[in-house]
């Protein structure tokens, strides 16, 4: 299947759950990231049991403090 | 209120455009903008405000300005060094624009203040280097129902999104709560280019000032974020409202504020 992933088109293999997406993608701090599936948020406690489908697009919202320090 | 003929000079190309005007102007003059932070984000949105003539401006911050501080604090010189960073703030704020009167707060926001700093300010620039007083001052503004700018950079990373009370999702709606101290790095253990909060801080800044006209679109439903390495810039949709916030949603949890502990970015902001 076709996923979208911050913004580039992407195969995956059918089934893939979120966090397995997480894990393929190397994505840093992976506990404390935000999803976002069309649009939709989700917690990384969650990602286990999101299952992507075909055209889904797929963000991840890092928290970034900094500014200051 | 008439301009003065300096004025008519110094807000000129302002003045020209069609959405600003002299009936503009006189607005960001009557404005009132808060920034907490005199930092990395904090420098050019003072800067940019107090340029554009935005009549009153507070800044808070506790902290003494440092040497390290000053590869991207620039609203801050060599000479500064050891000068509370919101007098020195002031001073450059007021070097660039005397018609705007800078009001200095040599404090860290906390549960107990916060609701005091915001009451008088139109819009609030979030330049805080940390999570506590980032969830802080959105739980501060969602409660008072202040229109604010949150953002964040770290090495070659920004993110910025606006939140106005009633048209978006706030912060909280996108990252619920605030990660356990030292869970994330913070610009101090990862780096953080200098020009990254020249950007990231001067979009704030427009924010600003595009709220307070009345014009444009802002930031709020989407949580932009920036890339320097690859030179992308993607604007995230964010869902209108989420209904299980803790502070904005359906049945909120949150009724008073919080100061959650702190990490190890330098001090209490």
């Amino acid at each position: 299947m076709k996923i979208t992933v911050s913004g580039k088109i992407k195969e995956y293999k059918d089934g893939l759950t979120l966090k397995e997406l997480v894990e393929a993608e190397k994505v840093e701090t992976p506990e404390y990231v935000t999803g976002s599936v069309n649009d939709e948020l989700y917690s990384a406690k969650d990602f286990e049991g999101i299952v992507l489908k075909d055209g889904d697009a797929v963000e991840f919202l890092y928290f970034m403090g900094g500014g200051l320090c | 209120m008439e301009f003065t003929y300096e004025q008519m000079q110094r807000y000129s190309r302002h003045i020209i455009l069609k959405e600003i005007g002299s009936k503009g102007q006189k607005k960001l003059l009557n404005s009132r903008v808060l920034i907490i932070g005199a930092g990395g984000l904090g420098s050019p949105a003072a800067m940019y405000l107090a340029a554009a003539g935005v009549g009153t401006i507070g800044v808070a911050d506790a902290d003494e300005v440092d040497l390290s501080n000053l590869q991207r604090q620039i609203v801050h010189t060599t000479a500064d060094v050891g000068k509370a960073k919101v007098l020195s703030a002031k001073e450059t704020m007021e070097a660039i624009n005397p018609d705007v009167k800078v009001i200095p707060y040599e404090t860290f926001v906390s549960a107990e203040n916060i609701a005091d700093l915001i009451k008088d300010y139109d819009f609030v620039i979030d330049g805080t280097d940390n999570f506590p007083a980032k969830f802080l001052i959105n739980d501060a503004c969602v409660m008072a129902e202040k229109p604010f700018s949150h953002a964040g950079i770290i090495r070659f990373q920004g993110q910025l999104m606006t939140y106005v009370p009633g048209r978006g999702p706030c912060y909280r709606c996108v990252f619920k709560n605030p990660p356990p101290a030292d869970a994330v790095p913070t610009c101090r253990q990862a780096g953080v280019v200098g020009a990254m909060g020249g950007v990231i801080g001067s979009l704030q800044a427009m924010e600003a000032i595009k709220y307070l006209l009345g014009k444009g679109e802002l930031l709020t439903g989407y949580l932009l974020t920036y890339n320097a390495l690859t030179m992308e810039f993607r604007k995230i949709k964010l869902p209108e409202k989420v209904k299980d916030c803790p502070i904005c949603g359906d049945n909120p949890t949150i009724h008073e504020l919080t100061d959650y502990e702190m990490n190890s970015c330098g001090g209490a902001f």
